[in-house]
């Protein structure tokens, strides 16, 4: 009863579920990390599998991405959604009852579904992995997330909506239309399915949701973070307006057709992996527009990065952004696309994406927001300084190390000697391998004590203290 | 009106906005994806190519359980040294039977779309119970939990085939009724490798 809010009986921001979301996050990028460092290992140490089916490498992979994607970077995106939608249309989040479901129903399903990965119930699509029940109660926590989200902005107090919101909105419909499409399938049982597509129409339509869930969730979402957390942290409005809209719609229209290029010179119709190599190429500007629109931004802030840390992350995100956006586009291109698909490469690439940009920018938005949300200051700004290097040195060495070991089993496997037969076996090529696999070992292992360092300063942090109660600014109260 | 103009239209109704962003995300989807669900030549099974059997399907769900596609393609790309290497690329009515498709996207072990009849059953059962004592610098997971397990351990081999009917599978009532029977004294490893030996050999090794 002692709550300042309640006295005051005034509207407070729901953000006790922001920290709850942000803490899961957390947790999950710990778990998530460990499972892929661990899995690193594996490749060069095969008898780390220890012949445990739930340990092997084919299901702890599926374990490592989903718990990765959907633990650490949904909860993250779900928490600063709702964090930023309050902020931006200055009223409490709608049905805020609901949006505690949303975040303890799909910090159970990721659990659950986590454990199901590990004892093999998989459909095996990749990045929809989990098997029919997971994905009714995916649908049904995403409706109620869209629900909080929506119903907030229907309630708005400011008549625009702000750039970030189309950006979350855009994540929360196109997700659950390539979620439901490309899970169409017929129950065996309650933990077996059979696909309604199959063959080549199953790959067309699971490489149609694959790539755009990298396009909606890992890319469109994060950007709906980068557009309002950057302005914030900056403290300057998004350098241009204009561009924002250009860039979002180009990327909404352009990113669904690229998917093809991860079927490039397979069984499937030749004018559609060309149109998706084109698309891929086209991506490229809308990609680049909100790099622009968000280095543009800071740039009248340099100086705040000597002291900011979340700044740093975030603006590093950023770069690793406009790198991984450039090396999509020339991977989709078929002549180059010859030599990288099937390697480390595009697993180099992923995680240039994933760390680079996904986990960095996250970072710098959870150093921002953490101790905003329980009125403090950040345990210490030196470790967080340290997680920044460690999160630069890991993510480089590991897009470097897979560089590496890509190109090389690109160019070794098609090599021909003058007699046009095969100069290298598979095996050879694959020997050639461990200095790589070993080096992305260090790599991850480097990148995961960062996030250590993140989750021991973010737990002294918060410890002793609560989410404090922020209202919205009174002169849009009394517009209403 | 310009295009500005036009903007804040959308961006001052959300509902407008939600209608937006789900046409233009759509368009991609109904151009590019939908055309191939209704293309017979995608569907229609080439000449040798047939159902799995009761125990190649069992196999070929183990080989999803075990996520055996995270590391290893089935697609056979039409490349002079793919070809060489792996044997004749694959078509697209090779797979027409294949729910969910395992084409995967990494090779961190060989392409297994022309595995089939390439070792013998007695090689196969080494390597999945110890792959070094076969390939000694092998990085692949050991699976001796397959030899101990019956293949017919989870009873829903008939569930599967009337699903299978249902999605149009040929199978015939015989088929059906037979199939557990067909199954009986297998292990998950006999399963497996039954896949393995018939992966690929809808086309001979001579085929171009």
């Amino acid at each position: 009863m002692s709550d300042p809010a309640k006295k005051l009986s005034v509207e407070i921001y729901s953000d006790r579920v922001v920290t709850t979301l942000v803490m899961f996050s957390v947790i999950w990028a710990v778990i998530g990390m460990l499972a892929g460092v661990y899995i690193a290992a594996e490749m060069v140490w095969p008898a780390l599998n220890f012949d445990q089916s739930w340990l092997s490498f084919g299901r702890l992979r599926t374990f490592h991405t989903n718990v990765v994607i959907f633990g650490f970077g949904v909860s993250a995106l779900m928490g600063t959604a709702y964090y930023s939608v309050q902020r931006t249309s200055h009223v409490r989040l709608y049905a805020s009852n609901l949006a505690w479901f949303t975040c303890w129903a799909w910090q159970i399903a990721i659990l659950a579904g986590g454990i199901s990965l590990l004892m093999g119930l998989t459909t095996s699509k990749e990045y929809a992995e989990l098997e029919w029940p997971f994905d009714i109660a995916i649908t049904l926590v995403w409706v109620c997330f869209a629900i909080v989200f929506f119903g907030t902005i229907a309630k708005r107090r400011i008549k625009q909506i702000y750039i970030s919101n189309w950006f979350y909105g855009g994540l929360i419909i196109v997700i659950a239309m390539l979620h439901i499409v490309n899970n169409l399938a017929l129950p065996v049982t309650l933990t077996k399915s059979y696909s309604l597509y199959a063959g080549a129409q199953d790959a067309i339509v699971q490489w149609w949701y694959g790539h755009n869930a990298v396009g909606f969730l890992l890319t469109g979402g994060f950007l709906g973070m980068m557009y309002y957390f950057l302005p914030k942290q900056a403290e300057r409005p998004i350098w241009s307006y204009k561009l924002s809209i250009v860039a979002f719609w180009a990327f909404t229209y352009s990113y669904i057709w690229a998917g093809p290029h991860h079927l490039h010179f397979n069984a499937i119709p030749e004018w559609v992996q060309n149109l998706g190599m084109v698309m891929s190429l086209v991506l490229l500007a809308p990609s680049w527009a909100s790099m622009v629109n968000g280095i543009m931004t800071v740039s009248s802030a340099w100086e705040k990065l000597r002291s900011d840390p979340s700044l740093k992350f975030i603006v590093l995100a950023l770069a690793f952004y406009g790198l991984a956006t450039f090396e999509g586009p020339m991977l989709a291109i078929k002549s180059v696309n010859i030599i990288s698909h099937f390697t480390e490469w595009t697993i180099g690439h992923v995680h240039s994406g994933a760390l680079g940009w996904n986990a960095m920018i996250t970072y710098g938005t959870f150093y921002f927001l953490v101790p905003r949300l329980v009125g403090g200051n950040l345990y210490s700004v030196k470790l967080a300084n340290l997680h920044f290097w460690l999160a630069l040195a890991g993510t480089i060495l590991y897009i470097v190390a897979l560089w590496g070991a890509g190109v090389s089993q690109g160019v070794l496997w098609l090599s021909l000697d003058d007699l046009g037969e095969l100069r290298y076996s598979f095996n050879e090529v694959m020997a050639a391998m461990k200095p790589y696999y070993l080096l992305r070992l260090v790599a991850g292992i480097l990148f995961f004590i960062g996030t250590l360092l993140m989750i021991y300063n973010f737990s002294k942090t918060i410890v002793g203290r609560r989410t404090i109660a922020v209202r919205p600014p009174i002169e849009s109260l009394a517009v209403a | 009106m310009n295009g500005v103009q036009l903007h804040q239209v959308l961006e001052k109704n959300i509902g407008l906005l939600i209608f937006g962003i789900l046409f233009v995300s759509a368009i991609g989807g109904l151009v590019q994806v939908l055309p191939s669900l209704f293309q017979e030549s995608l569907k229609t099974a080439s000449p040798n190519t047939k159902v799995y059997s009761p125990l190649e399907l069992v196999g070929r769900d183990i080989y999803i359980r075990e996520g055996c596609s995270t590391c290893h393609s089935q697609q056979i790309r039409p490349l002079v040294a793919e070809v060489e290497r792996y044997g004749t690329y694959s078509r697209a009515g090779e797979f027409v039977y294949d729910r969910p498709f395992l084409w995967g996207s990494k090779r961190t072990g060989p392409d297994l779309h022309r595995i089939g009849g390439k070792y013998s059953n007695e090689w196969h059962r080494i390597h999945f119970i110890n792959p070094r004592d076969v390939v000694h610098n092998s990085i692949m997971p050991a699976y001796p939990w397959l030899a101990e397990r019956a293949a017919n351990q989870d009873g829903d081999i008939k569930n599967k085939l009337h699903v299978l009917v249902k999605l149009g599978h040929p199978y015939t009532d015989d088929d059906i009724e037979s199939s557990g029977s067909m199954l009986e004294g297998q292990s998950e490893l006999d399963a497996l490798i039954a896949y393995m030996q018939v992966l690929g050999t809808a086309y001979a090794k001579g085929d171009q």
